[in-house]
């Protein structure tokens, strides 16, 4: 039987930046991966012959400059086939807008509106620079807070005050308010309403007008913290993310094992010890770190019965449900978007013509239905890294929302006809499309759930909304990633300070660790 | 009393126990209370008769009102010694056990007696409303939980004759039940479930039956056994009774953690003096790592019982040392058959070693003049009433 200091479960992002930490503060330290390839949800995924597409996520982008250069994860293989990108929001009419950080232009855009951005990307900057100081720390407790925690609240507490008072006044006014109302005041375009919109619910069950999405919003959008606002595409599709960090976790000394999942935690008295793999292999080791979501951790790997009530029920009570799904087209050729030019196409390409038709699409998710009129966060990579299809053929990806986790009647019986009506919306857009089709696929949050191991297919790992963030996410007793069953720990999206492929969990999950070691 | 009851324009907020009708026609004073959310009798006739009936004859108290939840399946066990703080394993079947059970701070949220009614099927009685509680923590368990509360009548049968008299019922052997035996009878040709337990310290039985067998329960008893003096008892004998025996009273001795709102006003199983329910060598109990904490940090407060001098019973006083309050009682009495001023108190570490001096600032009113007693107390170890027909097998017949 093998023994390590640390067994990391999951080779996602968040897994290998805690991984890299330990190992780099002398532990022996063990990953095991269910998938065949590091990464969790930011992997590759080959769904058509020769076709590869992101499987989940397909942007980077909160990942600070900061940790990736801690991580050196250039020197291991990350290159970007595209920085700091603009957002196409599509228009029927071919009148693109385009957002390129804080300068917005085309779709008769006001100069009032041009003005506005700037202002509100120095007011949302601003935010996203005191958030990003509470991210890269574990979140204070409020109750039996100790020094560290005190002083974690002060320093947060001054640097709002420092944003001047005016500002701060804004924070707190609108914090707590939803995107719809704070975007209407601002914003007299539809289209710009309705693309900045987006990133406030992608990912999300909720609506523009669900209040908390000011929240989500600059939580998305943690890049303005360092001055940059745009999507960065990684050359070789996501999955090269995950291989990055995984050849730092490598020569750090980490061991990684692909291709077997953990079963079980197994405790010895009230201890982890170890972990239990689907091949009947036990593992040993002093501490375990889950970057698994905290409803697999608790009720599978662990079972609620070996947990006391409260934390069963806290984590039972976690809402974990995406709206998020994934469609996959392989493509004959390049799509041919009205009035797009080729550059455009290897932007992001968004669809949220407007904030109602938003608000509509997630109207469906509330029945279990799936909108027809989705909203569409669309990447074609084979723009910028045509390796990733033959030659001359394309690959499109899409997020797509809303789409339920359990679809009335069943996503099996309905799975061609929602591929069949996405298209129809998107060829709204290119007119051409369907017929360059291929091969299509769809993930829906289901798969979403099953292929990357998420509960509920959300890649938060549990929604970003009030009662789950801070000192309450993923649950009080487990808010600085260690959790009530001595020696386990939690690593992953559903940590403080949530998803995203900012590697934040992991790093200050591994900081947690290295305290406990040291302290006892 | 009128022979017609007169037409009610309200909707009566308690509802009437099974045993309901027998009680109102033996309740001389009409001293009616509520116990949780059911009418129950503060006292029938006279306190200290009624007293005096548990201490030496029987005592009858209908006990109804207690929250009962059937726990069966085939996790009833893992279940139950996950919720409870004692090792449920070694309650066996046909026997009952007195247990506590703790939110994840380690706080008691209640106490309560576990009848281990066959394989995989058990009863819970509790003081407070657990049927929330309880599913929760069902949660990765296969069991069933039922609230039977409505289902179960139930009587106590309390003192020195008791035995004696249920006897008359044609309970075979009775008297072979050892102390927390529970056992099969039937009554009427239906099933009656007894279990030598009780809440006076006493010799004594419970009784629990079918709601719509209540009544007649009621009057065959009191009618057969009547050689042996049964007396109906309201609540207020039986506080006297479990007081003189060392037994708490949840929501007197101690706050239901669920039912505390201010931070620091529940208790520990620790610092209620019950230690020996708390089982560490099972790996996970609700409260189990507060608990550790505690025993590694100490305590905050020590459960004491104090012998007070004098008579006035120290009902909620300040207990001093040199003068500085260190504690305060949450039940007190006078003990009329242990002659002694008992009071239960909460102490604060380190006080409330057995036999440490400590002053009661007793406070009492006389005809609308306080008056107030600086009464010297020592903390005794154990309750005063213990008598040793508590224990004995067979039980004594008198």
């Amino acid at each position: 039987m093998t023994s390590y200091d640390v067994i990391v479960i999951g080779a996602g992002h968040n897994g290998l930046v805690c991984a890299i930490k330990l190992a780099q503060a002398g532990l022996k330290v063990h990953v095991v991966e269910a998938n065949e390839t590091a990464g969790g949800a930011a992997n590759n995924r080959e769904f058509a012959p020769g076709f590869t597409t992101p499987g989940c996520a397909q942007w980077l982008t909160q990942m600070s400059p900061e940790l990736s250069r801690e991580l050196k994860l250039e020197q291991h293989g990350l290159e970007f086939v595209g920085s700091n990108l603009p957002t196409v929001a599509l228009a029927a009419d071919g009148n693109a807008l385009i957002i390129d950080g804080e300068s917005v232009s085309g779709a008769n855009v006001s100069a009032k509106d041009q003005q506005a951005l700037k202002d509100f990307r120095r007011l949302t900057g601003k935010f996203n620079r005191l958030l990003y100081k509470a991210f890269s720390h574990r979140p204070p407790r409020l109750i039996e807070a100790d020094f560290a925690d005190r002083w974690q609240l002060l320093q947060l507490g001054l640097r709002m005050r420092l944003m001047g008072k005016d500002d701060m006044n804004e924070l707190l006014r609108l914090g707590l308010n939803n995107i719809y109302d704070l975007l209407n005041e601002w914003f007299e375009h539809p289209g710009l309403r309705g693309a900045l919109s987006l990133d406030a619910v992608l990912g999300t069950h909720l609506g523009p007008r669900s209040p908390n999405t000011v929240f989500t919003y600059l939580q998305r959008r943690l890049a303005e913290a360092w001055g940059e606002g745009g999507v960065y595409q990684v050359k070789g599709g996501l999955g090269s993310f995950g291989d990055a960090l995984a050849a730092a976790a490598n020569a750090a000394g980490v061991s990684i094992q692909y291709g077997n999942a953990v079963s079980q935690i197994t405790m010895t008295q009230d201890r982890v010890s170890g972990v239990t793999l689907s091949d009947g292999q036990s593992l040993t080791s002093r501490y375990v770190v889950s970057n698994a979501d905290p409803v697999t951790t608790f009720s599978t790997l662990l079972g609620y019965q070996n947990v006391e009530t409260d934390t069963a029920r806290r984590v039972s009570q976690i809402r974990c449900k995406s709206g998020a799904s994934k469609l996959h087209l392989a493509l004959d050729g390049l799509p041919e978007f009205t009035g797009l030019s080729l550059e455009d196409l290897g932007h992001r390409l968004v669809v949220a013509p407007d904030m109602d038709y938003v608000e509509r699409a997630f109207n469906s998710v509330k029945y279990d239905e799936y909108s027809p009129r989705p909203m569409m966060d669309i990447s074609i990579p084979t723009v910028r890294d045509p390796e990733l299809a033959p030659a001359g053929k394309h690959v499109l990806s899409a997020i797509v929302q809303h789409a339920p986790f359990s679809l009335e009647g069943g996503w099996a019986a309905h799975r061609d006809q929602v591929i069949s009506d996405w298209v129809e919306c998107m060829a709204q857009y290119a007119p051409g499309l369907r017929e360059q089709i291929i091969s299509a696929e769809l993930l829906t949050p289901e798969d979403l759930q099953d292929q990357y191991h998420m509960t509920g297919g959300h890649w938060d790992h549990g929604e970003i909304s009030f009662d789950q963030v801070l000192m309450m996410r993923p649950f009080p007793a487990a808010a600085q990633y260690e959790t009530p069953v001595a020696g386990l720990f939690l690593c992953g999206a559903g940590s403080h300070p949530g998803g995203g492929l900012m590697g934040l969990a992991g790093s200050n999950a591994a900081r947690q660790v290295n305290e406990t070691e040291k302290n006892g | 009393m009128s022979k017609t009851a007169p037409d009610r324009t309200v909707e009566p907020v308690l509802l009437p126990t099974p045993f309901y009708p027998c009680q109102l026609a033996a309740n001389e004073l009409h001293d009616w209370g509520d116990w949780n959310g059911y009418i129950k009798a503060g006292s029938y006739s006279d306190v200290e008769l009624e007293y005096f009936a548990i201490r030496s004859s029987c005592g009858v108290f209908d006990l109804s009102p207690m929250n009962k939840y059937r726990i069966s399946g085939p996790d009833a066990l893992p279940y139950l010694n996950r919720l409870l703080t004692r090792d449920v394993s070694k309650v066996r079947q046909g026997r009952v056990g007195y247990s506590v059970w703790c939110d994840e701070q380690g706080q008691v949220m209640d106490d309560g007696t576990l009848f281990h009614l066959g394989e995989n099927d058990y009863r819970l009685c509790a003081y407070s409303r657990a049927l929330d509680w309880l599913s929760w923590s069902a949660l990765g368990f296969d069991v069933t939980i039922v609230d039977e509360t409505e289902q179960v009548a139930a009587l106590a049968l309390q003192g020195p004759t008791s035995c004696s008299a249920l006897k008359t019922l044609a309970l075979d052997d009775l008297q072979t039940m050892k102390p927390f035996d529970l056992r099969q009878y039937q009554f009427e040709g239906e099933p009656m479930l007894v279990s030598r337990t009780g809440f006076t310290g006493d010799l004594g039985y419970e009784v629990w039956v079918a709601p719509d067998k209540a009544e007649a329960l009621w009057h065959a008893f009191f009618s057969q056994a009547k050689d042996y003096m049964p007396k109906p008892i309201g609540t207020d004998a039986l506080d006297i009774a479990r007081i003189e025996t060392g037994f708490l009273q949840a929501g007197d001795d101690f706050v239901p953690a669920e039912h505390a709102v201010r931070q620091g006003c529940t208790r520990s199983p620790f610092e209620l003096g019950l230690d020996w329910l708390v089982d560490f060598s099972k790996p996970v109990f609700n409260g189990r790592r507060a608990l550790m904490r505690e025993r590694e940090q100490g305590s905050r407060y020590r459960f004491a019982i104090l012998d007070v001098e004098g008579n006035k019973p120290a009902h909620h006083s300040y207990i001093l040392h040199n003068g500085k309050p260190v504690g305060t009682v949450t039940s007190a009495g006078w003990c009329p058959t242990a002659k002694t001023n008992i009071a239960f108190a909460q102490l604060e570490m380190p006080h409330g070693a057995v036999g440490e001096q400590l002053v009661a600032e007793i406070y009492y009113q006389r005809e609308l003049r306080w008056n107030k007693v600086m009464a010297p107390c020592t903390v005794v170890k154990g309750a005063p009433f213990n008598p040793e027909r508590r224990r004995q097998t067979p039980a004594p017949a008198l």
